[in-house]
């Protein structure tokens, strides 16, 4: 395959969690594409979307009440929305993997890890289990833990060790795909280190594409290439790494950034963005942020932004720059 | 950072290999230090003992009659005397054991299994089906249990094996209720969407992932059961229904003692000391058990 060639394409993708207190429209028309070996972050605060972008690429979002409503995720040449359970299972684990945001509660808490890991190469390679138990131990030894700890249980291991031991079982069949639904949330922030180095470090080793889901801007900068910003079930923003930190565009970015405190300047307060996110069964009309945008104009609150691309590589989902279109 | 994770990993083996145990060892350690539990265990161990040697260990056959030794009241012959055929009491009590054993732990094992695999399918599809399973269930839990066994007895009839039966059925409901229970608290844990994430099928989530995580419940469950179902099964056959004389049942035995009760004490007496105290021993473990299986004592 060729390294331009994208191995994820997310078309115009909705899903919406249907409940008696109305429609959530936790994802809304979503673009995306992620190329071979590519760190596409997702970044966005707690209900912008992210997991359930993440559950949907999987085609795992909990029906009832969430349904995929419309749009295309095309991996591999291949739209999974259309894949019935029993192709989508031979994908899972073994294409796309997903690592879960606990590592305390990720893992079955009566099964040794070895148990674990070789459960997912036991059901998408044709191998015994003495086979699949060896490729447990090498996996082990490859995040760091000494592989004759296969026998122990998730309860003996640290919450760190535990999420290496998440990410054995999602590399464990080499998946082409890797979602990383907030790995480092859980953990104090010198293990959030070692693990994210391990998983950049393993991505290149295996030549992986990865799907980072965080709301930390600073892991973002450290592993991805491209970075979509999500506010109420959109991106709004979507570009590379460099373009986002130089020149963010859409007032919801320039919030996030300037909401992070700044080492140098001395400061004693921070600036958050006003305002909490809309309630998801109740998004303003428009543009959802334009309640809480400082640069909000009339015409924002009557009709929704479009995806703009104002320079290549770059769409922002603002009224702001539409007028600025070739 | 390498330096850093191999010295962290050696500390940390070395910590571990100290208590590298497995979570039902670790019970077992626990369930240990419980005396009345161990005793309880102890007696249901000498029990299971009498069941298998019978023949060894009881000093008359099960239905040698001697028409000249009726009614002697325990005796160094007759330890616990003998009935109104002559046939000596402990022996029979000891062969009895055998088919309380059996009823108590098939009969649970039937309800058990049954009942299990309902509930963990109501709890883990939900929706209509769940509705329809359990609503059968309640339907089950109205019927008066031993009306129940009752009226299956009478329309399969009498004899071990549809006693067994009938007894399972009656206790069906509560199985099922304990393990859709935890299903339904086990199906939205993080590990279960881990496996779904990996590609397992359902029946690999519901056997591999889901029932190990709730066994605690069923196993005290089952053990307070196997209790019941020998109380069931010796009332069934106190009535009649259940199994036929000759074949010695404490609960027959109970009740052909009964007629004697005025003169003759010791017939009817160590029938039911024996029911007595095989519930109160398995009572003991399943408590034990209860407060061994709890994670929130853990030590």
């Amino acid at each position: 395959m060729k390294d331009n060639k994208n191995l994820l394409e997310i078309k115009d993708l909705s899903i919406h969690y249907i409940t008696d207190d109305g429609t959530v429209r936790a994802v809304e028309e979503m673009n995306l594409e992620i190329g071979v070996g590519e760190t596409l972050g997702l970044v966005g605060e707690t209900g912008a979307g992210k997991t359930t972008t993440a559950l949907g690429i999987m085609n795992l979002v909990p029906n009832p009440p969430g349904k995929i409503i419309g749009g295309e995720i095309v991996f591999e040449g291949e739209d999974l929305v259309k894949k019935s359970q029993s192709e989508l299972r031979k994908i899972r684990g073994n294409k796309i993997s997903m690592i879960f945001q606990d590592p305390m509660t990720s893992l079955n808490p009566v099964m040794t890890v070895g148990d674990q890991i070789a459960e997912v190469v036991k059901l998408h390679q044709n191998v015994n289990a003495a086979e699949a138990t060896e490729r447990a131990m090498e996996m082990l030894e490859k995040v760091g833990i000494p592989g004759t700890r296969h026998k122990d249980f998730p309860h003996q291991f640290s919450g760190g060790m535990r999420q290496r031991v998440v990410i054995a079982i999602a590399l464990a069949c080499n998946p082409t795909l890797l979602i990383a639904d907030e790995p480092t949330t859980a953990l104090d922030v010198t293990i959030q280190a070692q693990v994210l180095d391990l998983m950049r470090n393993l991505k290149h080793e295996f030549n992986t594409s990865m799907i980072m889901i965080t709301h930390d801007l600073g892991v973002v900068a450290e592993v991805c290439d491209k970075v979509a910003i999500m506010y109420a079930g959109n991106v709004i923003e979507y570009t590379d790494v460099k373009r986002l930190y130089t020149s963010p565009k859409h007032p919801y970015t320039i919030g996030l950034f300037g909401s992070i405190p700044d080492i140098e300047s001395d400061e004693s307060r921070l600036k958050p963005i006003k305002g909490l996110m809309p309630d998801p069964t109740n998004i303003p009309s428009g543009c959802p942020f334009h309640p809480r945008c400082p640069k909000a104009m009339d015409i924002c609150s009557q009709r929704k932004p479009k995806n703009t691309e104002v320079e290549p590589g770059h769409f922002v989902k603002c009224l702001l720059f539409e007028n600025t279109e070739k | 950072m390498s330096k850093i994770k191999t010295s962290n990993n050696q500390e940390e083996v070395k910590a571990v290999s100290k208590k590298k145990r497995s979570p039902w060892v670790e019970v077992w350690r626990r369930l240990r230090q419980n005396k009345s539990a161990m005793f309880g265990l102890a007696i249901i161990g000498l029990l299971v003992f009498c069941a298998i040697f019978a023949d060894l260990i009881a000093p008359y056959g099960i239905d040698d009659q001697d028409l000249r030794a009726r009614f002697i009241t325990p005796s160094r012959d007759y330890l616990f005397g003998t009935d109104n055929f002559g046939r000596d009491i402990l022996s029979r009590i000891i062969y009895g054991s055998r088919v309380s054993l059996q009823v108590g732990f098939i009969a649970v094992g039937i309800s058990a299994l049954t009942g299990g695999a309902l509930g963990a399918i109501a709890g883990f599809y939900g929706g209509r089906l769940d509705n329809v399973i359990m609503r059968f269930v309640d339907i089950l839990l109205a019927i008066p249990g031993i009306l129940l066994a009752i009226s299956i007895v009478s329309a399969l009839g009498p004899g071990l094996q549809n006693v067994m039966i009938a007894v399972g059925i009656g206790s069906i409901p509560s199985y099922a209720r304990i393990v859709r229970a935890s299903v339904l608290s086990l199906r939205d844990q993080e590990f279960v969407e881990a496996a779904k994430a990996v590609g397992a099928n359902d029946f690999r989530i519901i056997s591999k992932h889901i029932i190990p995580n709730s066994m605690a419940p069923i196993i005290v469950q089952a053990t307070l059961g196997v209790a019941g179902a020998i109380l069931s099964a010796a009332g069934l056959s106190f009535i009649g229904l259940g199994i036929q004389p000759p074949t010695p049942e404490w609960g027959s035995m109970l009740s052909s003692g009964r007629q004697y009760l005025r003169d003759y004490w010791h017939i009817a007496t160590f029938p039911g000391l024996a029911i007595m105290i095989t519930i109160f021993a398995l009572n003991l473990l399943g408590d034990g058990l209860r407060d061994a299986l709890d994670p929130r004592l853990k030590s």
